[in-house]
């Protein structure tokens, strides 16, 4: 009870539904919820069937295949974005010391749920962030969305995640791809607004269609922009897979989780570390990528 | 072979007719009241638009280079962009071989735009990703003609330019000049009837201008294209018009040829005034000794005639910024050159 400084009632405590409609209201939110998802949990299955799958299908091939064969494909793979040699002997450094310390199944699947979530981003986060740049009116509607997604705590909407879906690998996966996708949309919005309107006009002028302008003109050049928001959906699902292990994600994160309720110190650390060290292979490939597609911005003329 | 300029003759050129272009939020509303007298004061005071061009009725003969010039702000850009269909006017026709441009839609003003124009920017416009050929061929790949086909059209116009050995260069690795002949090459490798140039020279330096005009000059003599070609330069406009339009703040002053427009000036817009001593200045003969009178190379013509009928001196020096003499001038070659254009250095 706050001090009333002698004001009346009214003006002291601030007036507010009483505790009953407050229960009533949640309990028939929750009940209504609760009973159209039992209502839909087939359609729901079914729609998530081929995520799970897919999802299922890399993790089985990260983890059961053998090292060897893993680390010469994750090599080539940072080779072949990067071109950079330290690039390349910094992950393999890094991947020969998460196996040591006996991470690397944990890190696999890890690995796999990043790599699908941040595929999955993309797909979603491209096509939204090219309709936010093409409407002014949609990108009023999506801009308050993004702002909520990105700040209400994850564990907030890990609830209805839940609800929804259960508890597994998809429902922590769709966590992870609500939290990562707003830097995806946002930045292909933005790059694509960037980009300069006398070219845009060029390209009108010489009767270029909507098609042509958006795949010769805009995607092109706002592709680096295009990959900050890439890199930026990596670090966010990467930093997600700890509090999506809540809802049944295994690898590193579960690990931490474990870590945190029993108080284990090094498992903590070890597994906080092996995710630090993937998150910067990812970031520098990614980056490095990005710079490259740029080439055409160095300035070679006097 | 068919003459170029009786076939000049059958081409169409482009008409301009009644065309009001108003800048605003409800443009339509308004339109009325000014073809009824509104003033621009009272559009932009009381209602918050801008009237932007006013009445234009101009014929661009088919085969030749019309300028357009005018002072910034005085609707230029605006107008050239009507011509393609890049604004839309709120009143008034363009007609192209009996068609309405401003009527056009969609894809019909896309395929009007990719086989009937070409346009050349002032700040190039360049597609940055793509190398200069690429960019050469853009309107060709625009159209889908494939590369096999495009890429020799695309080689022969580098060459025409002068960008042989630059083909597989990115645009930001060429100068400024180089960048714009990258931009006359892509609108002429359209193979479209109208070239369209919004200041295309103007970011250039003078020299490289200078040599850019005469490339134009030349190219035009064999292609007899229908030019528009703004600007906002007397000098560029006298050296490349065969019909040069005057706009002010919206409104077309005057239209005629470049001699009309310099023995007739409907306003001040006089070659007296825009023409500089250094332009005139003959360097000295051999053993000739400099005038005593002198006057600033960057002084317009009138204001040097102005000070040599005060002084009573009919020859002068000619300074440049740094007070160095750069030549000579006499009262005979001011006289000339506020009356006929003076010859290209």
């Amino acid at each position: 009870m706050a001090e009333c400084w002698g004001l009346p009632e009214l003006m002291c405590n601030f007036p507010q539904l009483s505790s009953g409609t407050l229960r009533a209201m949640r309990k028939g939110i929750d009940g209504g919820f609760r009973d159209i998802v039992r209502q839909w949990s087939d359609v729901i299955d079914a729609a998530t069937a081929p995520l799970q799958l897919f999802l299922n299908f890399l993790e089985d091939l990260f983890t059961g295949a053998p090292w060897p064969l893993v680390m010469i494909a994750v090599l080539a793979v940072v080779w072949a974005g990067s071109r950079q040699l330290k690039t390349v002997i910094g992950t393999a450094i890094a991947l020969v010391l998460i196996g040591v310390f006996g991470l690397w199944s944990d890190t696999m699947t890890t690995l796999a749920m990043v790599a699908v979530a941040t595929l999955v981003a993309i797909l979603i986060g491209l096509p939204l962030g090219i309709l936010m740049a093409r409407s002014n009116r949609f990108q009023a509607f999506l801009s308050p969305v993004l702002d909520v997604m990105q700040t209400l705590p994850s564990f907030v909407y890990l609830i209805p995640v839940v609800v929804i879906f259960g508890i597994g690998k998809v429902p922590g996966l769709i966590a992870v791809v609500i939290y990562a996708v707003p830097p995806m949309i946002r930045l292909t919005n933005l790059g694509i607004r960037l980009v300069d309107r006398e070219v845009i006009e060029a390209a009108d002028a010489f009767g270029a269609d909507p098609r042509q302008k958006l795949w010769g003109v805009q995607l092109p050049l706002s592709l680096p922009t295009i990959m900050t928001g890439v890199n930026q959906t990596i670090m966010m699902s990467l930093s997600m897979v700890v509090v999506a292990s809540m809802v049944g994600v295994g690898g590193l994160g579960k690990n931490v989780l474990q870590a945190i309720t029993n108080q284990y110190f090094t498992v903590g650390f070890l597994n906080g570390f092996a995710l630090v060290a993937i998150a910067i292979v990812f970031d520098r490939t990614s980056q490095a990528f990005g710079k490259r597609l740029q080439k055409h911005t160095e300035v070679a003329h006097d | 072979m068919t003459d170029p300029l009786e076939d000049a003759r059958q081409r169409s050129g482009i008409e301009i007719r009644h065309l009001y272009k108003i800048f605003g939020t409800n443009p339509g509303r308004f339109i009325k009241r000014v073809k009824e007298g509104m003033t621009k004061e009272e559009l932009n005071d009381r209602h918050n638009h801008v009237l932007g061009l006013q009445d234009i009725n101009l014929s661009l003969p088919p085969g030749e280079i019309s300028v357009i010039m005018g002072l910034s702000g005085s609707g230029k850009s605006t107008l050239i962009r009507h011509i393609n269909g890049l604004i839309e006017p709120t009143a008034g026709e363009v007609l192209y071989e009996g068609r309405d441009v401003v009527a056009m839609k969609g894809a019909e003003l896309r395929e009007f735009r990719r086989t009937k124009t070409a346009m050349v920017f002032q700040k190039f416009a360049l597609l940055p990703h793509r190398t200069v050929l690429e960019n050469t061929l853009y309107g060709l790949d625009i159209r889908g003609v494939p590369r096999a086909e495009a890429e020799p059209v695309a080689r022969a116009w580098i060459e025409r330019v002068g960008l042989s050995g630059f083909e597989e260069n990115y645009p930001n690795q060429l100068s400024g000049g180089m960048q714009q002949r990258v931009g006359l090459a892509r609108a002429l490798a359209n193979d479209a009837d109208i070239l369209l140039m919004d200041e295309a020279f103007s970011a250039l330096d003078p020299l490289i201008r200078m040599d850019m005009q005469k490339v134009l000059l030349e190219l035009q003599q064999e292609l007899q294209k229908t030019i528009i070609f703004i600007t906002h330069d007397l000098d560029e406009a006298l050296r490349l018009g065969d019909s040069i339009a005057i706009l002010r703040d919206g409104k077309l002053e005057q239209v005629g040829t470049g001699q009309d427009i310099v023995l007739r000036p409907a306003n001040d817009v006089n070659r007296g005034r825009v023409i500089r001593a250094s332009r005139l200045a003959r360097p000295l003969a051999e053993g000739e000794a400099p005038p005593e009178f002198r006057v600033d190379g960057y002084r317009v013509l009138e204001r040097v005639a102005r000070e040599m009928a005060a002084a009573g001196v009919a020859q002068a020096t000619v300074l440049d910024r740094k007070g160095v003499a750069t030549g000579v001038i006499d009262s005979e070659a001011i006289l000339n050159a506020m009356v006929t254009p003076a010859e290209a250095p």
